[in-house]
């Protein structure tokens, strides 16, 4: 058995470098919402000393100072770029399981026999990078976790290919005798500590204990790592994209908020796109939360944390439902006298929409008008939003800051990249 | 004020172009003969673009290949996946910047712009040229 982890290079980063041939080789870093933290760099801005979630006030002057570049999250951009790559893998490998905005597992083992998996994976690499700018690595193995300890190799080598294949034993034990136990798919740092103190730091330590005790001991994830780092196969690529079983929609504030009047609108356009995603999803739910945070960095000021879950009395996924529910959360844990750095909208207890359960007191042919109603709104928001519903904040979804957007350079008319 | 009626919105996802097209035109007050005969309107995605993940757009600017017929602002189909050859006109990084030109290459290989007021570029020693993609089309809007 045998698959590849696809895995995009710095991918913010590197989408940022394609419409700017003068940033090539230059450190780019790109920011979270609000420009809060660091949450990509290319390799030039690492060896500036640049780490994953350092806060950009921390690092700011030093980093333009050395003339660093900058840019605020372009996720329409970015999202595009994405769709570009899984659609390229998808036209090479039919199962494909795109796992994350930058990282897919292919299916390799019909392969096999027909290629030589390392020069098709260089075929790969390299016609991603023609067709969309964006550089890839890619690694070779007999299960994902292996996968993923073949894509940290190829950083920690520095391999120039960029395509690794770990498949005969005593490579993959080399592999695992050079990667810290911290750094295997799954293991976090809590669990990294307990590891370290029953005296194991290398993915190798990890896969010399019995499978059967690290059950008993830990868990039975863990103890599906334990086989796969033995070569085992436990997880497969799954080319249907598995069910959510939870929407949460929240963002931290670009102007913290004190007052009801300017969050209320606010949390609604939370819970309204929370409901689209849910009829995204083709789900309907039947519990909503609403929860409202003060900032945490700031520590000479008193916090205030409220969480509330309203149950619905059927499942919906019906924009009004889901809003009336919000309010319903949203208005008993609002405390005046308080800034708020972050709300969110959190959907969960999920069915299908194809599962009808009819409530004793509602007209049947009432819902069916009402789902046709959610469906010509959905139509008429699908490229930009245009209807709102009364409650909500039509300006922004949420006040952001950020100052330092790239161009949408694939989503816009307007926006085109220029040649001269 | 007056108000067209545009038509109503479809529960499936509009086609982003739509222009539709009869093979016989209709004549009112009668059951439309043209009903069999509708057949999907064009889309111009479909017979400008190849392939939907290596094209881009982008616009250009200036007069330096007016001879080609892409005018000052115009949209240019960059395709990344078809391979350049003599005379193609190309999308290249030159210096860090985006240049559409004619690609020659022969007798001596350069950038070609089609307007005789631009001198060829041919590229120096140290200087890096990167062909980005294939222009397939361009649209002037007038």
């Amino acid at each position: 058995m045998t698959l590849a982890l696809v895995d995009c290079e710095s991918f913010y980063a590197s989408c940022e470098r394609v419409f700017r041939p003068d940033l090539k080789n230059k450190p780019i870093v790109v920011l979270s919402n609000n420009d809060g933290c660091v949450i990509a760099f290319s390799k030039e801005a690492k060896r500036m000393g640049i780490s994953m979630g350092v806060p950009w006030f921390k690092v700011k002057k030093s980093y333009l100072k050395q003339k660093g570049q900058v840019f605020s999250s372009n996720f329409a951009f970015y999202g595009d770029m994405s769709a570009r790559v899984m659609n390229i893998l998808e036209g090479f490998v039919p199962k494909t399981e795109v796992y994350s905005i930058d990282e897919a597992f292919l299916d390799f083992d019909t392969l096999k026999q027909h290629y030589d998996l390392y020069d098709f994976g260089c075929h790969i690499r390299s016609l991603v990078k023609q067709w969309t700018g964006i550089p890839v690595r890619i690694g070779i193995a007999p299960n994902k976790t292996l996968s993923k300890i073949a894509i940290n190799e190829i950083k920690r080598r520095n391999i120039p290919t960029s395509v690794l294949q770990l498949l005969d034993d005593k490579e993959i034990k080399n592999a695992l005798k050079n990667t810290p136990v911290q750094k295997v798919w799954g293991v976090g740092r809590k669990l990294n500590d307990h590891l370290n103190s029953a005296g194991i730091y290398t993915a190798l330590d990890l896969a010399k204990i019995n499978p059967q005790n690290i059950r008993k001991k830990f868990s039975v994830v863990l103890e599906r790592t334990v086989r796969e780092l033995r070569g085992e196969k436990c997880l497969t690529v799954d080319d249907i994209t598995s069910f959510k079983k939870q929407i949460i929609v929240s963002r931290s504030f670009g102007k913290k908020i004190s007052n009801l009047k300017t969050l209320q609108p606010i949390v609604n356009n939370f819970a309204a796109r929370a409901a689209e995603k849910l009829r995204n999803e083709k789900q309907k739910c039947s519990q909503v939360s609403v929860f409202i945070k003060t900032s945490s960095f700031n520590k000479n000021k008193v916090q205030h944390t409220g969480f509330r879950t309203i149950e619905l009395f059927g499942p919906t996924d019906d924009t009004r439902d889901i809003l009336s529910a919000t309010k319903k959360g949203l208005l008993p844990i609002f405390k005046s006298g308080y800034t708020y750095a972050k709300a969110g909208v959190i959907l969960n207890k999920f069915s299908s929409q194809k599962i009808k359960q009819y409530s004793l007191f509602e007209d049947f042919n009432n819902l069916k008008e009402n789902s046709k109603f959610m469906k010509y709104i959905d139509c008429m928001n699908a490229y930009e939003t245009q209807i709102y519903f009364a409650s909500q904040n039509t300006k922004e979804l949420s006040p952001m800051k950020q100052s330092m957007t790239s161009p949408k350079y694939t989503t816009s008319w307007y926006e085109l990249p220029k040649v001269n | 004020m007056k108000v067209d009626y545009i038509g109503k919105i479809s529960e499936e996802n509009l086609p982003a172009i739509f222009v539709p097209y009869f093979l016989e035109s209709v004549h009112a007050g009668f059951p439309s003969p043209a009903s069999d005969y509708i057949e999907s309107p064009i889309d111009l995605n479909k017979h400008l673009i190849k392939n939907g993940a290596a094209t881009f757009l982008v616009r250009a600017q200036g007069q330096s290949m007016v001879g080609s017929g892409i005018t000052d602002q115009a949209v240019l189909i960059v395709d990344r996946s078809i391979k350049p050859s003599h005379n193609s006109i190309v999308v290249a990084t030159l210096d860090g910047e985006f240049v559409c030109k004619r690609l020659k290459l022969k007798p001596k290989m350069c950038l070609m712009p089609d307007n005789p007021d631009y001198p060829p570029i041919f590229i120096n020693n140290g200087q890096e040229l990167e062909i980005v993609g294939t222009v397939t089309a361009a649209i002037n809007k007038f």
